[in-house]
């Protein structure tokens, strides 16, 4: 069987973390292909709701990389966001899905390594919990639905 | 306003786990205001509870909508529609609108997902207090616009009592003694012989001793 390989969502602050993975590409990284980068006015205008509906389309994790604290171009919405995230990781913990699959990191635009490194840990991570189980496109799940696949 | 908190996420799944069709409906007013039941509140419980759902194998057909104000028989006239076909529907507002909606919908399971607090208003964002007693008969002339009903731990009308202590009350350090709220600001608006003036007994019929109440206004009273 072919190993899991995750999909993620990175919510990235343009301010920052969408810099830092321009500034990662120009470096020539190399970091993990699973992530799918949504470019953000702010880190501070991620929603719970937003969270939680792009989870329920069946992605594996969320991450959401905003600025070093201090450097919020909005002064506080990076303190906002990770504030939201800990309250979504709640709900996710008690419905079962598992807070772990949601995480903040600090991705300050200087630093393109910072970035391929986070992606790769984020992917590293989920590979290890395996498959959301509402992604119905992962080998387990698409068999518990009745052999649909991708 | 009418300030809620959400239940757990839990127990509002367990009200509703044998129902497969669900409208969770959420209100624009106070529960909007103290972000317990609004449009974002209404949209995120539905979104958790379908997720709970379809991880223990028994989906959920959730949708959401969210009313002007549940509290007003006008505004659930227009969500027939969207009731007609649902097993169950959970009220995103106080406890009133899960009443309106009960009897408007009779032969529907309506079940409340917030638990109704208290009238309050704001202190930050994200903190609300309470401020009003409902005691039907107001008397914040007479103690300075502070409320002892509300306020003080034990109502009192004549206080402050043995437990107030350096300013605060004795059943918690947080919490201040309103009576010495009151002193403080009737001395400081130089009205403090109001405080001494004999007032009546307090009517308590008039709040919740005298069985549910109703306000009426026979001038705004529509003729049918």
């Amino acid at each position: 069987m072919p190993e899991f390989e995750p999909k993620i969502v990175a919510f990235c602050c343009r301010y920052c973390a969408y810099t830092a993975a321009d500034l990662a590409g120009s470096m020539r990284l190399q970091y993990s292909p699973n992530i799918r980068v949504v470019e953000m006015p702010c880190s501070g205008t991620i929603e719970h709701g937003l969270i939680l509906s792009t989870f329920e389309k069946g992605v594996d994790g969320v991450y959401i990389a905003g600025c070093n604290l201090g450097d919020c171009h909005f002064l506080k919405g990076n303190v906002r966001a990770i504030k939201r995230v800990a309250a979504v990781k709640k709900i996710l913990d008690e419905i079962g899905l598992g807070g772990e699959r949601l995480e903040f990191f600090h991705v300050p635009a200087s630093e393109g390594t910072k970035f391929a490194q986070v992606a790769n840990e984020m992917t590293e991570r989920i590979r290890q919990l395996g498959p959301s189980p509402l992604n119905k496109n992962a080998a387990g799940n698409a068999q518990k639905e009745g052999g649909q696949t991708a | 306003m009418i300030v809620a908190q959400q239940k757990p996420v839990s127990e509002i799944a367990q009200m509703i786990s044998d129902c497969k069709k669900v409208l969770f409906l959420g209100c624009a007013g106070c529960v909007t205001v103290c972000l317990a039941g609004g449009e974002k509140e209404t949209d995120v419980l539905a979104s958790a509870i379908r997720i709970k759902r379809t991880l223990e194998s028994n989906p959920l057909e959730a949708t959401t909508f969210t009313c002007t104000r549940q509290c007003d028989p006008e505004y659930i006239v227009g969500i027939d529609n969207l009731v007609k076909d649902v097993d169950a529907i959970v009220s995103l507002a106080c406890g009133v609108g899960v009443q309106y909606l009960a009897e408007r919908f009779k032969d529907k399971w309506v079940v409340p997902a917030l638990d109704t607090k208290f009238i309050g208003g704001s202190v930050v964002h994200g903190l609300w207090e309470e401020k009003c007693g409902l005691c039907g008969e107001c008397i914040l002339h007479r103690t300075g616009g502070i409320c002892p009903i509300i306020r003080c731990s034990k109502s009192i009308l004549n206080g402050p009592c043995g437990g107030s202590q350096h300013g605060k009350c004795e059943v918690d350090k947080d919490v201040d003694c309103a009576w010495q709220l009151i002193y403080d600001r009737m001395r400081a608006l130089g009205k403090l012989d109001k405080l001494m003036e004999i007032q009546p007994i307090k009517d308590w019929s008039k709040s919740r001793d005298g069985g549910p109440r109703k306000a009426i206004r026979e001038d705004v009273m529509i003729d049918e």
